[in-house]
């Protein structure tokens, strides 16, 4: 049924059709009203029988979500940036009991500074802990993604985390077509477990592992998520079947069979760009976008495949390495090993920052001109950067960055955008 | 001869509670007991950790109808209990992690419960154990164990206390008394061992969450400590349960003083055994002999610089488990002369306990 | 594509606005996108919040910066913030004000834009005595339905019902029809005066 609702009541509403029986949840922004609508649908009986348990912080989350879970219940929980950070513990030991736990990251970023607004900071902070991770560019997305991520984590008994831009999508109404609870149903059948506790087969669940097993325990799990690069697409395959539309998968381009310069990047900023791409092309510049859905397992090889014919790959992501560079980037890189062709990397939208078409158009014909650095920082203020720079070389007790850098920026409330 | 024998002259010793009737006998009296921390585990000789958990665990699977699931803390016991690739435990057991059993335990609750709601069951008939040692449950595990508690999940947390982070070097946990050495509050300069003024009284922030039942107990009364856990299990909430746990390691005592030492701790006033109900006492073990706390301290190592004796040069060893860093003893700086002040103080503090629990029944001034 | 750049201050229901509008697009059988500015949310404080309506799926997620339509909930922001940047040269511009856009110290404002498609409307006022509260929101949608006919007051009254229950939702939408008549007034008188 096409409804017109908030991204958070459509995620909300379709973790409930998955009939969860155990949610956990510890509030942060912007995952707040995916929470609050869960437990509204808990509390005024929609979503029966599920225990709704306000646990005491993120850490509490996800170790509730252990308990559940390897008691055999379908377990799901939320959280974003320093939440997510604070359960990692738990995290890195779900995967590693191979619990198939469904999480929402509410992408935010990750401070100091504090910053509650979108980037991708946070999921990649845990892109080695064994989850896998699903990234939506709409909300229609997000909400189909949760459907497929309960299937995909319970075959592989494997968590899985559904990622989707803060703010950006989470806060924003859009159209979108939820599912009825009979297809919902027939798609996803009821929880059965690998493993469980049950006084009636008692089994010990977590015992240390020492030199001797360690890396073949490590290897499993390593292993079950390369196996993901098929069971993924064929969710996807079964989900547009059942449901009609395509949804998730491992990777979506966009106008890149005949492109020469491909853009590559996850989330919502895939539909800027899809709009910045069809202008560009208007104006004749063979130039297409890739999206990429599954962000654990990476998935090298559909990505080669999509990529190998183009002049020049250009990487934007919300996310970077301190020291480094890219994160994204460094992954696609590694996909394109032994190719010839340009490689940039467009660092954007930390923070929140507003990623423009104009930007966005600007920055990719300096790289089609070939005159944009290998690692830009799109927008970035170099102004008040150099003055904060000049600051610290001048005197010692130079004063915290952040406020130093908000003085010269100035009050932020006069400003539209 | 056929004088009646009263209990406390043979107490849990009696080989097999044959003096006693069979309803009265312990569950570990009995054949049928589930066993649940099955022989080959590796603790330590005179572990009281194992001897508690063994008497606590079987006594809850008897008041379950071995219809109970455990979730474990990291610690000693996890470590003994599971080295792989064996485990010990007969029941459904969970090792998560070190700061979170308690959250762990309230997972498997909320699991249990909606299990049942879908076999139209009232509640579940499978009851939830979470445990773990004096550092996962007072510090680490503090958040979640307070959340557990103001939730009111129904899970019976058992704490083993040992009073420091043994498995991991003897360090000190704010489970630690005053005075005690541990490696990191070692028994030197002007006020050695742990410093005055610091730790946390956990049965009494339990009760202040007001849960439906607070009970402490130690090793040296088993009975009451099955009798404790059985009690436990006949209510739905958040239940704790504080055993004192002696640890011969890390105390720096005999393996086979560990019973008499927690029954010391009982005797001396220092660790009041009680039960309380919704933030109120409603029992007290009292003490039946009253004894100075020197009596307690003397055969532990760790206090052995209030003494002011000669220093035994070095500790044994600590467990190997995790990475069995060695607590080195040095002659305290009141070698020879000890620290008669910082006695009175721990004197003082039972006194304390004495009144404040009344665990005398005629008042009893020093 | 229509955007629509909402200002107001925090606590006046600028982000429900924009949810409402994008719901009475929806019902009316057009996409709609609508989200708030992330600034720091605090009561008082200046908030912008936008809607995008088209016929296709709406890809775009930048903030709208030329905007075709801007609704001004609180005239205080006029001279703080400048509500008008980017706004296109045939674009509507409706005002939550008694007074005119002469009175509001808007004239070169007039000047530039096209006449028919400037209004302002004491929705506030209209607010309080419909609701017993000064949340002009909803009241301002009937106001922009009338300005510029690319929404209908029937949508802008589907959308109030299912934003708010009750007499609260009947109260809005007898608020927003007001406002409306209000608007279609101004409006005609324009025209007349227009045409003289």
């Amino acid at each position: 049924m096409l409804k017109q609702i908030e991204g958070s009541r459509a995620v909300a509403e379709a973790v409930a059709l998955c009939r969860p029986d155990v949610i956990c949840a510890y509030p942060i922004s912007p995952q707040t009203h995916i929470v609050e609508g869960l437990g509204e649908l808990v509390k005024d009986g929609t979503l029966t029988p599920c225990e709704f348990i306000n646990v005491e912080s993120e850490f509490a989350a996800m170790s509730v979500a252990i308990g559940s879970s390897a008691t055999g219940a379908r377990t799901y929980t939320a959280t974003a940036s320093q939440g997510l950070l604070f359960m990692a513990e738990a995290v890195y030991n779900a995967s590693g009991l191979g619990l198939p736990i469904v999480m929402t990251v509410a992408n935010r970023a990750i401070g100091a500074p504090i910053n509650i607004w979108n980037d991708h900071s946070d999921s990649m902070s845990q892109r080695d802990s064994g989850w896998i991770q699903l990234f939506a560019e709409s909300n229609q997305e997000a909400l189909d993604l949760h459907i497929q991520a309960f299937k995909l984590a319970e075959e592989l008994s494997m968590p899985v985390m559904v990622c989707m831009d803060g703010f950006i999508l989470t806060h924003a109404y859009e159209r979108v077509d939820m599912p009825a609870q009979a297809e919902v149903d027939a798609f996803l059948p009821p929880y059965e477990p690998r493993q469980v506790l049950d006084p009636a087969e008692p089994v010990s669940i977590g015992a240390m592992v020492g030199p001797e097993a360690f890396m073949e325990v490590r290897y499993l799990a390593h292993a079950k998520q390369l196996s993901a690069l098929e069971v993924i697409p064929r969710i996807a395959h079964e989900f547009q079947q059942r449901f009609g539309r395509r949804s998730g998968g491992l990777v979506r381009g966009y106008r890149c069979e005949d492109a020469e310069t491909i853009v590559v990047a996850l989330g919502s900023v895939i539909g800027t760009l899809k709009d910045t791409v069809d202008d560009m092309r208007e104006r004749g510049v063979l130039i297409g976008v890739l999206g990429l859905q599954s962000f654990r397992p990476f998935p090298l090889a559909a990505v080669r495949a999509a990529l190998q014919h183009a002049k020049r790959v250009v990487v934007l992501e919300k996310s970077f390495s301190v020291g480094l560079g890219g994160v994204v980037s460094t992954d696609v890189r590694l996909a394109l090993s032994g190719l010839q062709l340009h490689g940039y990397t467009v660092v954007a939208g930390l923070g929140g920052r507003a990623i423009t078409k104009a930007s966005l158009e600007r920055t990719l014909r300096e790289a089609i001109a070939d005159k944009l650095p290998s690692l830009t920082f799109m927008d970035l203020d170099w102004r008040i950067v150099n003055r904060q720079l000049e600051r610290e070389a001048q005197v010692r007790r130079s004063g915290p960055i952040a406020e130093n850098l908000l003085r010269d920026v100035g009050t932020v409330a006069s400003k539209v955008s | 001869m056929n004088a009646p024998v009263k209990f406390y002259q043979t107490g849990t010793f009696t080989v097999g509670n044959r003096l006693l009737a069979p309803e009265q006998r312990s569950v570990q009296a009995s054949t049928e007991r589930s066993n649940s921390l099955n022989s080959g585990h590796r603790a330590c000789q005179g572990c009281g950790e194992a001897l508690g958990a063994r008497y606590a665990v079987d006594a809850a699977m008897r008041a379950t109808g071995n219809r109970l699931i455990a979730a474990n803390a990291t610690g000693c016991l996890e470590v003994f209990s599971t080295p792989y690739p064996e485990t010990s435990w007969q029941l459904p057991w969970i090792h998560s992690l070190f700061g979170n059993v308690a959250a762990v335990g309230t997972g498997i609750a909320a699991a249990l419960k909606v299990k049942a709601a879908k076999a139209g069951l009232g509640q579940s008939a499978v009851r939830v154990l979470a445990q773990g040692g004096d550092g996962g449950t007072t510090d680490i595990g503090f958040g979640c164990l307070s959340g557990m508690f103001e939730r009111n999940d129904d899970v019976l947390y058992i704490c083993y206390d040992n009073e420091a982070y043994m498995n991991t070097g003897v360090q000190r946990s704010s489970a630690t008394p005053y005075a005690a050495r541990t490696a990191t509050t070692m028994a030197v300069g002007a006020e050695p061992g742990a410093e005055r003024g610091k730790g946390k009284n956990l049965p009494l922030i339990a009760m202040a969450h007001q849960i439906p039942y607070v009970a402490t107990a130690t090793v040296a009364d088993l009975r009451d400590l099955e009798a404790k856990v059985e009690k436990a299990m006949t209510i739905h909430g958040a239940r704790y349960l504080h055993i004192l746990v002696p640890c011969p390691l890390g105390w720096g005592s005999a393996s086979h003083d560990t019973i008499k030492l927690a029954r010391l701790a009982r005797e001396t006033g220092i660790f009041p055994v009680f039960e309380a109900e919704h933030g109120e006492v409603t029992a007290v073990t009292k003490i039946r002999h009253r004894v100075p706390v020197d009596e307690y301290l003397r055969p532990q190592k760790r206090f052995a610089h209030l003494f002011g004796k000669e220093v035994a040069a070095q500790a044994p060893a600590a467990p190997a488990a995790q990475g069995g860093a060695s607590v080195l003893a040095r002659p305290g700086a009141g070698a020879g002369q000890g620290h008669p002040e910082m006695l009175a103080r721990i004197q003082a503090d039972a006194d304390r306990n004495i009144r404040r629990f009344k665990l005398l029944d005629e008042p009893e001034v020093h | 594509m229509l955007q629509i750049r909402i200002h107001g201050r925090g606590g006046q229901g600028v982000v429900t606005a924009a949810e409402m509008l994008s719901i009475a697009a929806f019902h009316q059988g057009r996409h709609a996108q609508a989200f708030p500015s992330f600034g720091s949310e605090r009561t008082g404080a200046p908030v912008v919040a936008f809607c995008r309506i088209d016929d296709a799926e709406i890809r775009l997620r930048e903030p709208i910066l030329a905007p075709d339509v801007l609704i001004v909930q609180d005239p205080t922001l006029l001279h703080q913030v400048d509500v008008f940047q980017g706004l296109h040269a045939e674009g509507y511009v409706l005002i939550n004000s008694q007074r005119s856009f002469h009175d509001l110290g808007l004239a070169d404002i007039e000047q530039r834009y096209r006449h028919e498609r400037l209004a302002t409307v004491p929705a506030t006022e209209i607010a309080l005595r419909h609701l017993g509260r000064p949340l002009p929101n909803a009241v301002l949608l009937g106001g922009f339905a009338a300005l510029s006919g690319l929404i209908s007051l029937d949508a802008v009254g589907h959308a109030i019902r299912a934003k708010f229950a009750g007499k609260v939702a009947q109260a809005n939408v007898a608020a927003a029809a007001e406002a409306y008549a209000f608007v279609r007034q101004e409006l005609e008188d324009l025209a007349h005066a227009q045409a003289d």
